[in-house]
């Protein structure tokens, strides 16, 4: 009450003018910027980063319960389970299969969605890595290729540059599971399509291989080149067989 | 502009202080929740595909 009845006194601030006003306009404006990239390539790729693995989570609880255990020993000789399964083609933008990395982080998963398109599927909180249409699919001989952000909607393959030669790539369906290693790295311009061959980069060859292959967007903060990461598969084993050891945590709760 | 802000908030400065926190809350909080997304959609520089 007291600084009410002070205020008619005040005197006409030199603070208050069209300058003045412009300048802490300006300065909020600045700060927003700064607030809205840190919220874009932080604050939001955990929050989004969070919801895809949830919704990878989901997903395989979806498929329903694993009725056998584990494989019990890790380091015992991979059953041979023959030729995969290959699962048909999903339709556009829906989620067909998990994926993951070890390297990534221990938690680390996500859904793999039919197509690459960004608003339908990269950049979606319930998908986030994509499957680039008319590449094969898991376990199939040739190719098969997704793509996710490495930073921004979730930054799934925010860590790709991080893989080293061995590192494993599980690929789940609701057929089975698809161990592959990882290979090596490749930097293409973005029009470098020829890494989604069959046989990357090598046209219209006979595919002999079963190989995945990651894009992402290189370096971090641009879009100029494509980090993309390949890997062959290793090993397949069908969903009755169980998890493969080092993913088996992900469905402890459908075991 | 701020200054006009603090002089005519009520109360003691440290009263003034807590509102203006919880402004900034709000204004967080609207700018996460709706701004952000909505610019996102405008500003989408991100690009992780191959294509011709």
């Amino acid at each position: 009450m007291t600084s009410d009845a002070l205020r008619p006194r005040r005197r006409p601030r030199r603070g208050v003018s069209v300058i003045g006003v412009l300048g802490e306009l300006l300065i909020t404006a600045g700060l927003l910027v700064v607030l809205f990239l840190g919220w874009q390539v932080w604050w939001n790729d955990i929050v989004v980063g969070g919801q895809q693995a949830t919704a990878a989570q989901e997903l395989t609880e979806q498929w329903g319960p694993i009725e056998s255990a584990p494989t019990p020993d890790p380091s015992a000789d991979p059953q041979d389970y023959g030729d995969p399964v290959v699962s048909a083609v999903a339709a556009e933008h829906s989620g067909f299969a998990t994926i993951y990395v070890p390297r990534f982080g221990a938690d680390w998963q996500r859904v793999v969605g039919e197509g690459v398109d960004m608003s339908e599927v990269l950049n979606d909180t319930t998908l986030g890595v994509g499957h680039y249409e008319g590449t094969q699919m898991p376990g199939e001989v040739g190719n098969f290729a997704v793509a996710a952000h490495r930073q921004t909607h979730g930054g799934s393959f925010n860590q790709i540059n991080q893989l080293a030669v061995g590192d494993p790539i599980y690929v789940a369906t609701a057929d089975g599971f698809y161990t592959y290693r990882y290979r090596s790295t490749e930097y293409v311009l973005p029009t470098g399509v020829g890494v989604l061959d069959p046989v990357p980069q090598v046209e219209n060859a006979q595919a002999g291989d079963r190989i995945i292959t990651l894009t992402a967007c290189n370096p971090l903060f641009s879009t100029a080149e494509r980090i993309v990461a390949y890997g062959v598969m290793e090993s397949w084993q069908p969903r009755s067989a169980g998890p493969p050891a080092e993913i088996a945590h992900f469905f402890s709760g459908a075991a | 502009m701020y200054g006009a802000l603090w002089r005519v908030l009520p109360g003691p400065w440290w009263v003034r202080v807590l509102i203006l926190l919880l402004l900034a809350a709000a204004v967080l909080y609207a700018l996460v929740t709706w701004v952000f997304p909505w610019v996102d959609t405008i500003v989408n520089v991100q690009e992780a595909t191959v294509e011709e």
